[in-house]
């Protein structure tokens, strides 16, 4: 740019020459050149403004445009994202303690049929009957005619039929894929599993509800996505359970039973080791409720932890614990045991009327099981404080345990808790309770008077219980259930090299309109093993068993029970690492009293 | 000097627009694969859970009992039973080889039985190096 300078030599000596002010051609030049400066500024701001606005309309189109085709384009999945550990199943497996599989889930294919794209119906019909033997193709090839769009035929295909379905070739035709509850050991744990049914069915996928057992129980655990990688691990070990039905099967046909239930319980932790009751059922194929007939007979009654029994003189220990522990007698006090008692209108007799009075101590009470002496026990001790120590023991409640079916399992108290009921409730009449109950509170006492609450979780971090029995009185407790297995009515169920202490109880059922029936009998077995340092309860229980191999038929614990019971001690207890104890110091805690 | 600049301005903007145009390919390439990989491992797992729940099925009580039983003349599985466990002081191991530290080997070997011990067969596998395995013959008594 050519400056023009403000005071031009030229026209300064001009002017001068003319004798006027050179400083107004200076003035001139000055205004001249700030005019040309304003008109640069100016357009220079014109500029900027318009570059301004560019910007701002340049970014609100780049959001309308993102905006609109946000709103018009299809809705994809973003490829690119990581997903780690991707799940297939939606339901949980259930797991043993040890991780081996209980309930897993299996892909298997629905079939539907859209009858619009059939193109013969009459000859599909026909070879779907063919294939599925409980289709009929006449009522299936009305209902394909009839107008409607859409037909399911089968829940679950095995692949075999998918493949004879396939072969029809009807474009009509359709598989949907679908997930199946898979209970790969059949049988085993039937009575814990429960069951699994579908409940919102679509055509691409059915979500599996739990209809029984800890699959309900634990339905939103099992479904939370969150969790759906991680195995509920259940405190039931596989091989233990396997035994334990094995036996306890074996035992209720040798016994003649129509029934029998077992319970083995972790003393310290409450966890529930194998939960059997015979007979069972096969949860991939569970039954249809019964619509008749007695519901207790049904396999998928759990006797457990739904049967509600009087569990007979398996409930004298309590009393002679409770008695121990609030002072009122201790293990060689002597106590009244003339038989037959009379308390108003009602006799109390021992077996086979049998009479361990005048006088007894509590130990031979327990060892010979005297019902006279253990209701003169409750007497000591007083209704009021009998039921509180029943009650915090659990023995009054439902069962508190993760399957569906226990809150419903109430035990039957009587209303008034009368003088005749701390009578009768002190042998275990009188008052019944489901068996689970039972090997809690034989768990309380082996746990050193520590309340035990039964769990099917494997794992679970909990506050240890309340205290209801001082160390000593669990410990003299136990010597005492000792002495009934090594001298008393449970001889049979002593196992060499793993001191067995344990009770017995043998209770006849309630006849049906009043009275007991002497003929059906619920037969008891509680134990802990081993008695030197408890680790473990056992309870087997069997419904109107018989042993028929002596003169005449035997029906108390001792010989029905107890059998099966040490049977499976000897079979469980290897599984479950216990080394026998040399034989002849096997007897555990046997200090006499003196 | 300055149409230099434009030049070499141009030519960068070129290799800038190849380089974006290959990504974008080489990027749409890797999601493909990733789909596809994604599809294929998502088989697996199904795969692994079909062949968990087989193996599970295979191995169930019943069938492994049965699978005893029919072969018992051959492996001669029977139920572990309490006689099978010993402590490993009640044992009559070899006497010692005369090594540098046998007298120490052998109580520090702590004794084991076996799962499938078979009828009246104890076999019993020691962790000392000197003991090794040590079959007892048919008769012999766990406990002395």
């Amino acid at each position: 740019m050519i400056r023009t300078p403000l005071r031009p030599l030229a026209r300064i000596l001009d002017a001068r020459a003319k004798g006027e002010n050179p400083d107004v051609i200076e003035r001139e030049n000055l205004r001249a050149r700030h005019e040309v400066q304003r008109e640069a500024s100016k357009s220079r701001a014109e500029w900027r403004l318009k570059l301004l606005v560019m910007g701002v309309v340049a970014a609100f189109s780049v959001i309308g445009v993102r905006m609109g085709t946000l709103a018009a384009t299809e809705p994809t999945e973003p490829r690119a994202a990581v997903r780690g550990n991707e799940i297939v199943a939606t339901r949980a497996d259930i797991t043993d303690r040890q991780g081996r599989i209980l309930a897993t889930n299996m892909l298997t294919h629905s079939l539907y049929v859209q009858p619009h794209d059939l193109v013969d119906p009459h000859s599909v019909a026909v070879e779907l009957e063919r294939i599925f033997p409980d289709l009929d193709a006449k009522a299936l090839e009305r209902r394909f005619t009839d107008g409607r769009s859409f037909l399911w035929i089968k829940k679950i295909l095995s692949p075999e039929q998918m493949q004879a379905v396939h072969e029809i070739g009807d474009p009509g035709l359709y598989f949907g894929p679908r997930e199946m509850r898979l209970y790969p050991n059949g049988t085993l744990g039937a009575h814990v599993l429960g069951g699994a049914s579908f409940g919102a069915e679509g055509v691409d996928s059915a979500e599996i509800i739990g209809t029984a057992g800890i699959e309900k129980a634990q339905d939103v655990r099992l479904r939370d996505p969150a969790l759906a990688g991680q195995p509920l691990q259940l405190s039931i070990d596989l091989t233990v359970q396997a035994t334990v039905e094995d036996v306890l099967g074996s035992g209720m046909t040798m016994m003649n039973a129509k029934g029998a239930a077992a319970i083995l319980m972790d003393v310290h932790t409450g966890e529930v080791i194998a939960l059997a009751s015979l007979p069972n059922f096969d949860p991939n194929d569970r039954p249809a409720l019964p619509t008749s007939g007695n519901p207790q007979d049904s396999p998928l009654f759990d006797r457990a932890v739904q049967g509600i029994y009087e569990l007979g003189s398996t409930f004298k220990i309590f009393a002679a614990a409770q008695a121990m522990e609030l002072g009122l007698v201790g293990p060689t006090s002597l106590v009244d045991a003339s038989a037959p008692m009379r308390w108003g209108k009602f006799t109390i007799k021992e077996f086979e009327n049998h009479n361990y009075g005048p006088l007894a101590t509590v130990s031979d009470i327990i060892a010979k099981s005297s019902n006279v002496g253990a209701a003169h026990l409750g007497l000591l001790i007083g209704g009021e404080r009998q039921q509180a120590f029943l009650k915090a023991m659990g023995l009054l409640d439902a069962p508190q345990i993760e399957l569906i079916e226990a809150p419903g399992a109430k035990a039957l108290i009587p209303d008034r808790w009368s003088e005749i009921v701390t009578i009768t409730a002190a042998y275990g009449h009188g008052i019944a309770t489901s068996p689970l109950n039972l090997a809690a509170g034989y768990a309380t006492i082996a746990n050193g008077g520590v309340k035990v609450t039964p769990t099917l979780l494997h794992g679970l971090v909990r506050a240890p219980g309340p205290r209801l029995l001082s160390e000593k009185v669990a410990e003299d407790a136990l010597v005492m259930m000792r002495r009934v297995v090594t001298e008393g009515t449970a001889t049979l169920g002593d196992v060499p090299g793993y001191a067995v202490a344990g009770k017995t109880g043998t209770a006849e059922k309630p006849k049906r309109g009043g009275g007991y029936d002497k003929e059906k009998v619920v037969n008891t077995f509680a134990c802990i093993f081993p008695a030197d340092n408890p680790k473990y309860v056992l309870l087997v229980v069997l419904d109107e068993p018989v042993e028929t191999s002596g003169p005449r038929p035997r029906r108390t614990a001792g010989w029905t029970a107890v059998p099966v019971a040490a049977e499976v001690i000897r079979r469980v207890a290897p599984l479950l690492g216990l080394r026998p104890a040399a034989v002849g110091a096997s007897d555990g805690p046997k200090t006499p009293f003196e | 000097m300055r149409p230099l600049l434009y030049f070499c301005s141009a030519l960068v903007v070129m290799a800038m627009a190849f380089w974006a145009y290959r990504e974008n390919y080489a990027t749409q390439k890797a999601l493909r694969e990733l789909a596809a990989l994604q599809d294929s491992i998502s088989g697996l797992r199904e795969d692994i859970t079909m062949q968990k729940a087989e193996w599970a099925y295979l191995n169930r009580p019943t069938r492994l009992k049965e699978l005893a039983t029919a072969n018992f003349d051959r492996l001669h599985l029977m139920p572990l039973e309490p006689e099978q466990m010993a402590d490993g002081k009640t044992v009559a191991f070899p006497a010692p080889v005369l090594t540098l530290d046998a007298p120490g080997a052998l109580t520090a070997g702590t004794a084991r039985p076996a799962t499938s011990a078979s009828a009246g067969m104890l076999t019993i596998t020691a962790s000392a190096d000197t003991a090794g395995e040590i079959t007892s013959k048919p008769g012999d008594k766990a406990f002395p």
